[in-house]
C-alpha cells in the first residue's frame, strides 16, 4: 500500500516530518512580523520589487508610471483595429447603458440599473459565457464588519494598512459603509451565507484582518453569489449578449466615450454598440502570467479594460502593484497555480517548510505572506521541490479538522477537497504543497465614488477599477468592491443616460492612440486588447516562472 | 504523474492527436492547437464551461467530466458540451413562497423522473442528484440544497437526463427560496445597516481619513487584534 499515493516518492520523507511534527505545532502560532520585518521582506523577496521586472509607460495620461513589462506590452501596442476596418454608420445596438463584462460588478451593474431605466435600454456583452469571471472562482469569502466587537472603522483602518496607506480613503469610505447593505440586498435576492447554529452568520478571520468580519459560501463564495444574480438577471430579462467582446470604445467629437465596437466571437464580426454610459466591469489581467507567475484566473482575465480606458485617455493608477495569492497549488502538477483558499489558514492550516517547522504567521497580509513563501523556498532553501523543478512549502491542512472537529473540511472545503481527491490527495489527512501565484490587479482606472473614470461617458468597478485597494489588497474585498461599486455604476451610469443626449460616434481616439506610440518612436506588431491567452501547442508545457 | 515524455492517443472529435500524458483534457487539446472560445472558463472547476463526454477506447460507458479536471488517458474519444439547450424557467422571487408544490408547479417534468440515477453518474462533482430530483418531488426543500449546494451548472444531468429533465435549475430556485424565505434575514445585518443609515460611523470615517499619513499609520499598527 501506497503511504501518500498522490505525491512522488521523492517528497515522502518530508511529508512523514510534517506529519511527525504536527502534534507539537497544535495550538502554537509564529508571531507576527513588525512594520519593518514586513517592509523589509516585501523588499527582498516580493516580486513587485523585483528589479528589471517593470518599466515606465512611455505614452498616454501615465506617461512615466512604473508597470510590469506585461503590462507595458499590451498598453504599448496598436489597437486591433483601425478606423477604415469599421463602418460607423450603421449601429446595430443604441443603447442608454452598455455593460462590459458579466461578473460580479458587471451583473450588479445591469440589475441596479434595470431599477432605474427601462431594462431595453441595458446591454450587457460578455467575452465569454454569461457569469464566466473571476468572481465566480473566489472561494474564502467577502468582508463587512458584522461582528459586535467590529465596526466599519476597524474595516477602514485594516484596508488602509493593507494597502500601505496608498488607497484613495474617499472610495475606502464607501467600501466599508456599504458593505452590510450589500450583504442585506445578497439576502433579500436569496444567496446562502454560511450561519452558525444560533442562525447568525459565521464570521472567520483574514488575512490582514482585526477582527473576524468574513461571510463565505463553504468555499464556493463567489459562485454562489455570481450565480443567484445570474438568476435574478436572466429572471428581469435584461438584454445581452455572449461571446461578444468589446475591441474598442467609441468616443464622440468631445472625446466622452458613446459606447463600442463589438466583436462576435462566433461569426467574427464587428458589431457597433452606441451607448449614452458605458460600463467597464471586465475584470484583471491575471492571464498575462506577469514575471511568468501561473494564475488563479479565468481564462478572460486579459487586462482587457484598461486598454480600453486608456485608449480613450482615462487614467490608471497603482498598476506596479501585483497581487500574487501566497497560497497557490505547486502540485499535482495539473493543477499548478490554482486557488487554495486563504481561509484553509484562517481555520488553522499553518504552513512549513520542509522539515515540518514554522516560518511565518498564517495570516499575514498577503503580500508579506506571499514574500515569506518565497523567501523559504528560494532564500533558505527549505521548500520541497517537485519532479518538473516548481518549489512549495507545506499547507498542513490535517489541523483544520483536528482543531476544528473531525467534517470540518469536507463541510467547509468541499471545493478544495474535491479538487485534490481527484489526484489521490486526501487533503484531511495529507497537507499539501503551496507557492504564491499570480491572483490580482491591486490598481486600475481611476474612478470616483459615482465609478466615473476620468473621461466623461466612461465607468468602471471591479478589478479593473484602482484606488479601492491601494498597494495590495485583503482577503475578501474584491467580492465587495464588485457589489458596492457594481451597483454604483449601475445607478449612476443610468442617471447620466436620463440627462445626455445620444453622442456621434467616432474612432478619433484610435488614430490619436496611433499618433502617441508614432511620436514616442514604438515599433511593435503587438496588439491590444488581446482578448484571448495563447496557450497552443509546446505553450501548453511551459514553465512560466522565472523567479530568480 | 505519468514519466516525462510518455505520450497518449486523444480523438477529438474524432480526430486523433498524440498529446503528452499527464495533461488534463483541456491543456492536451490546446497541446494540440484548439485555441479556446467555447468550452473554456474559469480553468479550476468552478464555472462547468468545460462540461465534456469521453468514451475510452474498448469501453462501451459514456463518461463526463470537466475537461479542466480530468487526465486524458489513452485511447480517449472527447467530445465538448459547451452549452446545454434548457429553457430558463422566469419567476419573481418577490411573488413566489417554499411551497411543497414549487418545484412541480414550475418544473412540471421533475415528475418523469425514473430514479435510473444518470444524472449522479454524469455529474463531475460527485453530487446526489437524482436524490435532489427525489426530494423536489416531495418538496423537502432543505435536501435540494443540502445535495445541490456544490453545484456548477455545467449541465451533464441535463444532458443525459433520459427524462429531459434540467436538475440545476431546480436546485437554483431551492436554494434561493431557502436562503430568502426559510433562514430569513439575520438580525446582525439588519442593525448594522441601520447603524450606518444614521450616520453612526460617520465622525469618526471622516476623521481617519483627514488624519496625516503618519498618525494613520500609527492608528493602525495600534489597533488591538481579536481573531
Amino acid at each position: 500500500m501506497e503511504e501518500y499515493p498522490g505525491y512522488p516518492e521523492e517528497m515522502w520523507d518530508s511529508l512523514r516530518m510534517v506529519e511527525e511534527t504536527r502534534d507539537e505545532r497544535i495550538g502554537k502560532t509564529y508571531p507576527r512580523m513588525s512594520e519593518e520585518e514586513r517592509e523589509r521582506i516585501l523588499r527582498e523577496w516580493h516580486p513587485d520589487y523585483k528589479e528589471g521586472a517593470k518599466r515606465p509607460l512611455r505614452i498616454g495620461p501615465n506617461k512615466g508610471m512604473m508597470v510590469p513589462h506585461e503590462v507595458a506590452d499590451i498598453l504599448e501596442a496598436h489597437p486591433l483595429i483601425t478606423p477604415d476596418m469599421i463602418d460607423l454608420s450603421e449601429i446595430d445596438y443604441d443603447v442608454d447603458v452598455l455593460i462590459i463584462g458579466a461578473g460580479g460588478a458587471g451583473l450588479s451593474a445591469a440589475l441596479i440599473a434595470s431599477e432605474h431605466i427601462d431594462k431595453e435600454g441595458i446591454l450587457l456583452v460578455q467575452k465569454l459565457r454569461l457569469g464566466d469571471s473571476n468572481s465566480k472562482m473566489s472561494q474564502g469569502g467577502i468582508q463587512a464588519a458584522l461582528g459586535l466587537d467590529d465596526n466599519p472603522v476597524l474595516h477602514f483602518l485594516d484596508i488602509m494598512g493593507g494597502g500601505h496607506f496608498a488607497n484613495n480613503p474617499e472610495l475606502v469610505e464607501i467600501l466599508v459603509k456599504e458593505a452590510p447593505d450589500v450583504i442585506k440586498w445578497h439576502q433579500s435576492l436569496g444567496v446562502l451565507y454560511d450561519r452558525n447554529p444560533d442562525g447568525s452568520i459565521k464570521l472567520s478571520p483574514g488575512g490582514g484582518t482585526c477582527r473576524r468580519r468574513m461571510l463565505s459560501c463553504k468555499d464556493y463564495t463567489g459562485l454562489e453569489i455570481t450565480r443567484v444574480l445570474l438568476d435574478e438577471f436572466l429572471n428581469r430579462e435584461i438584454p445581452y449578449l455572449e461571446f461578444t467582446c468589446a475591441v474598442e470604445l467609441l468616443t464622440d467629437e468631445s472625446g466622452q466615450v458613446v459606447g463600442s465596437v463589438l466583436y462576435d466571437l462566433d461569426s467574427d464580426e464587428y458589431l457597433i454598440a452606441r451607448a449614452k454610459s458605458t460600463i467597464l466591469a471586465t475584470g484583471g489581467y491575471g492571464r498575462l502570467h506577469i514575471q511568468g507567475f501561473e494564475t488563479t484566473n479565468h481564462y478572460g482575465a486579459t487586462g482587457d479594460g484598461i486598454v480600453l480606458a486608456y485608449h480613450v485617455g482615462a487614467e490608471l493608477r497603482d498598476l506596479d502593484a501585483t497581487q500574487y495569492h501566497p497560497t497557490g497549488a505547486a502540485w499535482p502538477e495539473q493543477i499548478v497555480g490554482q486557488l487554495c483558499t486563504e481561509k484553509l489558514r484562517g481555520r488553522g492550516a499553518q504552513p512549513v517548510n520542509r522539515l515540518g517547522e514554522l516560518f511565518v504567521n498564517p495570516l499575514e497580509p498577503r503580500d508579506v505572506e506571499a514574500a515569506a513563501i518565497i523567501k523559504e523556498c528560494y532564500g533558505r532553501e527549505l521548500g520541497v521541490t517537485t519532479p518538473t523543478g516548481m518549489r512549495g512549502v507545506w499547507l498542513d491542512t490535517p489541523l483544520i479538522d483536528i482543531i476544528n472537529g473531525e467534517g470540518t473540511i469536507e463541510r467547509e472545503f468541499a471545493a478544495m477537497y474535491r479538487t485534490f481527491k481527484r489526484f489521490d490527495i486526501d487533503i484531511r489527512k495529507e497537507p499539501i504543497l503551496v507557492f504564491p501565484t499570480l491572483h490580482y490587479q491591486n490598481g486600475g482606472v481611476i474612478i470616483n465614488a459615482r465609478c466615473e473614470t476620468t473621461v466623461p461617458g466612461l465607468y468602471a468597478a471591479g478589478e479593473v477599477s484602482g484606488g479601492v485597494h491601494g498597494k495590495n489588497r485583503l482577503m475578501g474585498n474584491s467580492q465587495l468592491e464588485l457589489y458596492v461599486f457594481g451597483r454604483r455604476a449601475g445607478r449612476f451610469a443610468a442617471e447620466r443616460a436620463k440627462r445626455v443626449n445620444d453622442g456621434k460616434p467616432t474612432l478619433k481616439h484610435v488614430e490619436r492612440y496611433e499618433r502617441w506610440l508614432r511620436e514616442a518612436g514604438i515599433e511593435t506588431d503587438r496588439r491590444a486588447p488581446i482578448l484571448l491567452p495563447e496557450y497552443r501547442g509546446k505553450k501548453t508545457l511551459e514553465h512560466h516562472i522565472r523567479l530568480l | 504523474m505519468e514519466k516525462e515524455g510518455k505520450m497518449v492517443t486523444i480523438y477529438v472529435m474524432g480526430k486523433k492527436h498524440r498529446v503528452p500524458a499527464g495533461l488534463t483534457i483541456m491543456k492536451a487539446m490546446e497541446y494540440a492547437g484548439y485555441q479556446l472560445r467555447r468550452g473554456v472558463g474559469c480553468r479550476g472547476g468552478f464555472c462547468g464551461a468545460c462540461a465534456t463526454l469521453y468514451r475510452v477506447k474498448g469501453s462501451y460507458k459514456l463518461q463526463a467530466a470537466l475537461a479542466c479536471q480530468k487526465v486524458v488517458e489513452d485511447g480517449m474519444y472527447i467530445v465538448q458540451i459547451p452549452f446545454t439547450p434548457a429553457e430558463k424557467k422566469l419567476y419573481d422571487i418577490e411573488k413566489i413562497r417554499p411551497t411543497p408544490n414549487v418545484f412541480v408547479e414550475h418544473f412540471p417534468e421533475i415528475t418523469r423522473c425514473l430514479s435510473c440515477n444518470t444524472c449522479t453518474k454524469a455529474c463531475p462533482q460527485d453530487l446526489m442528484v437524482m436524490d435532489y430530483v427525489q426530494a423536489a418531488l416531495r418538496g423537502d426543500i432543505e435536501k435540494v440544497v443540502e445535495f445541490s449546494f456544490d453545484c456548477i451548472a455545467c449541465g451533464l444531468c441535463a444532458i443525459r437526463c433520459p427524462a429531459e429533465i434540467v436538475p440545476y435549475q431546480v436546485a437554483q430556485l431551492a436554494r434561493r427560496l431557502y436562503s430568502k424565505y426559510i433562514l430569513g434575514f439575520s438580525e446582525e445585518v439588519e442593525k448594522r445597516v441601520a447603524e450606518v443609515e444614521e450616520g453612526k460611523f460617520d465622525e469618526e470615517l471622516e476623521q481617519l481619513r483627514r488624519l496625516p499619513p503618519e498618525e494613520l499609520r500609527k492608528r493602525y499598527e495600534s489597533r488591538e487584534i481579536r481573531v
